[in-house]
């Protein structure tokens, strides 16, 4: 199974590139199973939309897919 | 070219300041889009991190959108309207510093072993560092010191992982167009804004959330 450190550098790139179906598969897998994990993938989101308020202020962002 | 001695005495001072150019809807808009000022300015401070080319820039997005006031329907918010205008600005600010002959691409990024103690040796979350549940983001967003947390934390990344960062999450550029307005690959691009994403979260949740009710 993939490590927590190899998890959150995916977690960060499936931000800014498509994964390819097995990185995909594999990180859906780990932050099932890892709290942790999952708990980052939802401060990545918050990250996201915290810069997306700076740009567009009171907007709406579409969560992170 | 003394341009208030020759303004039409219909005009507002507002309208006439700027630019003889002014459509006539500029009025409408122009003291709304003065509220605006301070919120801009320090968006474009954090993005820019240069006081002065920060307020040129708001500057530009402000006479920008008076000269295009006649063009501004209802179709979008007029906030929402000035902020891309100046994020377009920024991003040329941008562009032109790293064309300038002395740009050099400074050396100062996060070093990856700096998130080694989170991770045990097998590469799993220590117990202490495991992240924690930040709770609604709304909510959060509401609070005006969060913001004041979150500028101090972003000017605490090193300039040049904040400007990938920036231009990634603030400017919307894609990463390809970041790899090529910077000359990176884009496996070095993507490292950068992982460490950046890393080093941003640490931040937060040591100044923000330690110590909140958030944390469980």
């Amino acid at each position: 199974m993939m490590t927590c450190k190899q998890a959150v550098r995916l977690m960060s790139e499936e931000m800014d590139r498509d994964l390819a179906t097995g990185e995909r598969f594999s990180l859906r897998l780990h932050t099932l199973i890892c709290l942790g994990c999952h708990r980052y993938r939802q401060q990545m989101s918050f990250l996201r939309q915290a810069c997306r308020q700076q740009v567009a202020p009171g907007d709406t962002v579409p969560p992170l897919g | 070219m003394n341009m208030s001695a020759h303004s039409d005495a219909s005009q507002s001072p507002s309208a006439s300041a700027g630019s003889r150019s002014l459509p006539p809807q500029a009025d409408n808009i122009a003291a709304e889009l003065s509220g605006f000022r301070r919120e801009m300015l320090r968006f474009a401070v954090l993005q820019l991190r240069d006081q002065a080319s920060a307020e040129d820039a708001v500057q530009e997005a402000m006479l920008a959108a008076l000269q295009g006031a006649d063009r501004f329907g209802e179709r979008a918010r007029l906030k929402t309207w000035v902020f891309s205008i100046l994020r377009n600005k920024i991003v040329d600010i941008i562009r032109r510093r790293v064309r300038e002959p002395s740009y050099e691409e400074p050396l100062d990024e996060i070093d990856e072993t700096d998130f080694d103690p989170l991770f045990q040796s097998n590469g799993h979350w220590q117990r202490d560092a495991r992240p924690a549940d930040w709770g609604d983001p709304e909510k959060t967003f509401e609070n005006r010191s969060f913001w004041e947390i979150f500028d101090a934390c972003l000017n605490r990344l090193p300039s040049s992982t904040a400007r990938v960062f920036m231009m990634r999450e603030m400017l919307g550029l894609e990463t390809d167009e970041i790899c090529e307005e910077l000359s990176m690959s884009s496996n070095n691009c993507w490292v950068v804004l992982h460490r950046a994403r890393m080093s941003l979260r640490v931040c937060l949740d040591q100044r923000w959330f330690a110590g909140s009710e958030q944390r469980k």
